[in-house]
């Protein structure tokens, strides 16, 4: 009787519907996506890999961004303070610690060449950050301290260079120059290793880059002296806090530093920073999906507007059902269950709308390049018809309870 | 026992603090199997009076007795259950049930009993009017007069006491309008009692007493001494 009654008003069934619809929809789209940039965000900080602390130069806010971000150059942190850092004695809980500068710059093979990110490290980024690698091998601890000139390649620079050549390319010559250069010169670097591709982590494409020894990229690239970073990689994370002190203290000391005002240095620890970012998107998220609520009471109020024109449409109906005999609580049973079919209906094609268009959101973030996962919690699907089951029983009320107090002669009457 | 029995019953409506009084105190009392046309110039009180009887309404004070109970104390409930079971009526407008078959319309009282096989009372009541070539017609799909027989069968699906038709001609011509009446004249011979509001003269002779009610008070009872008995001249047998 229900279903017979809302088909006979097909249109504005489905006109009714839709409000529901687009507000269930809404809400899983968005829990959806507000889930998919979570997982992103953790698969970009496990890339790098946890217990992960970053020391950088100058004194910034540990929450804040770091001084260099101000464009300006902080030149307190050397090469010797990483060296400070791998004492066992004094940092016990770091099992890796490597040193960084980064530049951007042109690679040149024969007569190819490609743009890219070249980072000068230590031996000790193999130890802090989670990779494979395809071929050959990372920069080693002599050829590092022999000043070996040798170079690891991204999966893409070595796409770019090699690729159809049919040239292995361990053991080729490559040339690299910093862009601030010129066109002329360049320094020459031996191929020992490729990296396998890993995209991109902390939203930086991790194979789109070059890897060579600290003292080339300070010294022949950069001109400088100073580091960028020192990452350190702590053993357990229940450590990092301890490290963290650890570190502070070797580097103050190093620094002559006697009072925390005179800090010259920032400690990041990458799982907070990845703590600030997943509560920033849980934030989002929750911004949004109460968005998508309101607009869930927005199609209830359509369904109270709705069933309110429709018990007045209906009078004289409900006059005659009165009339052959329905009680009160029948005429209220029959109004509640046309509004709860309304939004059950509504929900459902809501949570199928809603599945649909994650997945195609989750299919168009792949194919950005986002290692982006499709995720559709229960909880999400519960909450959204739960919510919309609701609104049509909360919103379906009134009007029944409008329509059942009529009296059965008043009704009959009605015009 | 009579199965309807009125005293000195009153009806006033109040509207915007003025009080109207439409039934003023009447009286009378009716057997089971009786035939009564209630007639009345318009605003008479003779349709209040109908609602009254068929607990559509209530009344403002006196006595009203159906089947030998005092209907006062009788609660919603009882009364939407009465209503179902012991009543049938038949309105002027017909009021059937858009955008329905007409099967499904007489099966409408039958969702609110506790009877079972609906299907098979409803298309007997059907086949009791001269319907059953339309059990699947739409309601718009068919002429008035097939419309008010519509509204007897749902009427009658339920085996009612008592059923009260009000100017039940008063929408149809009169090939129709006979059609009805001889209906509601063969539903009486076989039992049933019938009340039939009306202001023809020419409609109220077809029952077997007719009441006069005027200004809200009854001004005579008579029995019909030349009764008029409906030819429905073929229509019922189409």
């Amino acid at each position: 009787m229900t279903i017979r009654s809302l088909l006979s008003r097909k249109g504005r069934s489905f006109l009714t519907m839709l409000g529901i619809v687009i507000g269930v929809a809404g809400v899983i789209i968005i829990i959806s996506l507000g889930a998919g940039a979570q997982s992103l965000v953790l698969g970009q900080v496990n890339k790098l890999g946890s217990n992960l602390l970053s020391v950088q130069p100058g004194k910034s806010d540990p929450q804040g961004p770091p001084a260099q971000v101000y464009g300006v150059v902080v030149t307190s942190l050397v090469e010797s303070d990483a060296e400070a850092l791998r004492s066992s004695s004094q940092v016990p809980h770091a099992i890796g610690v490597n040193a960084l500068v980064r530049g951007i710059g042109t690679v040149i093979w024969q007569n190819k060449s490609t743009d890219t990110n070249f980072i000068g490290t230590d031996f000790g980024y193999a130890k802090v950050v989670n990779f494979t690698m395809s071929s050959g091998e990372f920069i080693n601890e002599t050829a590092n301290k022999g000043g070996a000139k040798v170079a690891v390649l991204g999966s893409k620079v070595a796409e770019a260079l090699f690729s159809g050549t049919g040239v292995d390319p361990i053991g080729q010559v490559i040339k690299i120059r910093n862009n601030t250069q010129g066109d002329v010169g360049g320094v020459p670097l031996r191929v020992v290793g490729v990296i396998e591709k890993r995209g991109s982590a902390f939203f930086q494409d991790q194979d789109d880059q070059i890897f060579i020894p600290l003292s080339i990229a300070q010294g022949q690239l950069l001109g400088v002296h100073y580091l960028q970073m020192i990452s350190i990689k702590v053993d357990a994370s229940e450590n990092v806090k301890q490290t963290i002190n650890n570190i502070t203290t070797v580097l103050k000391q190093k620094h002559h530093i006697l009072t925390d005002d005179d800090i010259d240095f920032t400690i990041r620890d990458v799982a907070a920073a990845a703590d600030i970012l997943k509560t920033i998107t849980g934030a989002l998220s929750l911004f949004l999906t109460s968005m998508a609520a309101i607009a869930l009471v927005v199609g209830g109020v359509g369904i109270l507007n709705i069933m309110l024109a429709t018990v007045a449409e209906r009078t004289r109906e409900i006059g005659l059902r009165k009339a052959v005999g329905a009680t009160n609580g029948m005429i209220m049973r029959q109004f509640l269950l046309e509004a709860g079919t309304l939004t059950f209906i509504g929900g459902a094609l809501g949570i199928i709308v809603g599945i649909i268009l994650s997945y195609l959101m989750a299919i168009l973030m792949n194919y950005l390049d986002f290692d982006w996962d499709f995720v559709i919690s229960p909880a999400s699907i519960l909450v959204a018809v739960g919510v919309s089951i609701l609104t049509g029983v909360i919103f379906g009320l009134y009007p029944s309870f409008k329509a059942s107090r009529l009296n059965p002669i008043d009704a009959l009457r009605y015009e | 026992m009579p199965i309807i029995k009125i005293e000195n019953l009153k009806k006033d409506y109040e509207n915007e603090g003025v009080i109207t009084n439409v039934l003023q105190g009447v009286d009378f009392s009716m057997e089971p199997g009786e035939f009564v046309a209630i007639m009345g110039p318009s605003g008479s009180g003779k349709s209040t009076l109908m609602h009254i009887l068929s607990f559509l309404d209530k009344l403002s004070s006196g006595l009203y007795e159906f089947e030998g109970q005092d209907t006062k104390d009788f609660d919603k409930n009882y009364l939407a259950k009465l209503r179902n079971e012991r009543v049938g009526f038949v309105f002027q407008s017909f009021n059937l049930l858009a955008r329905t078959t007409v099967l499904d319309n007489v099966k409408l009282p039958l969702i609110y009993s506790n009877k079972k096989d609906h299907d098979s009372l409803a298309k007997k009541a059907l086949a009791d009017v001269g319907l059953s070539h339309r059990l699947d017609f739409f309601t718009n799909q068919i002429s008035g007069g097939e419309k008010q027989r519509v509204a007897i069968a749902r009427a009658l699906v339920c085996d009612p006491a008592i059923i009260f038709a009000d100017e039940p001609t008063g929408n149809l011509d009169s090939k129709s309008g006979n059609a009805v009446l001889e209906i509601l004249q063969k539903l009486n011979d076989r039992g049933h009692t019938i009340i039939l509001v009306t202001h023809e003269m020419d409609t109220a002779n077809h029952a077997k007493r007719i009441i006069y009610i005027k200004d809200g008070m009854i001004v005579g009872d008579e029995k019909v001494s030349k009764r008029t008995m409906a030819k429905s001249d073929g229509i019922l047998k189409k």
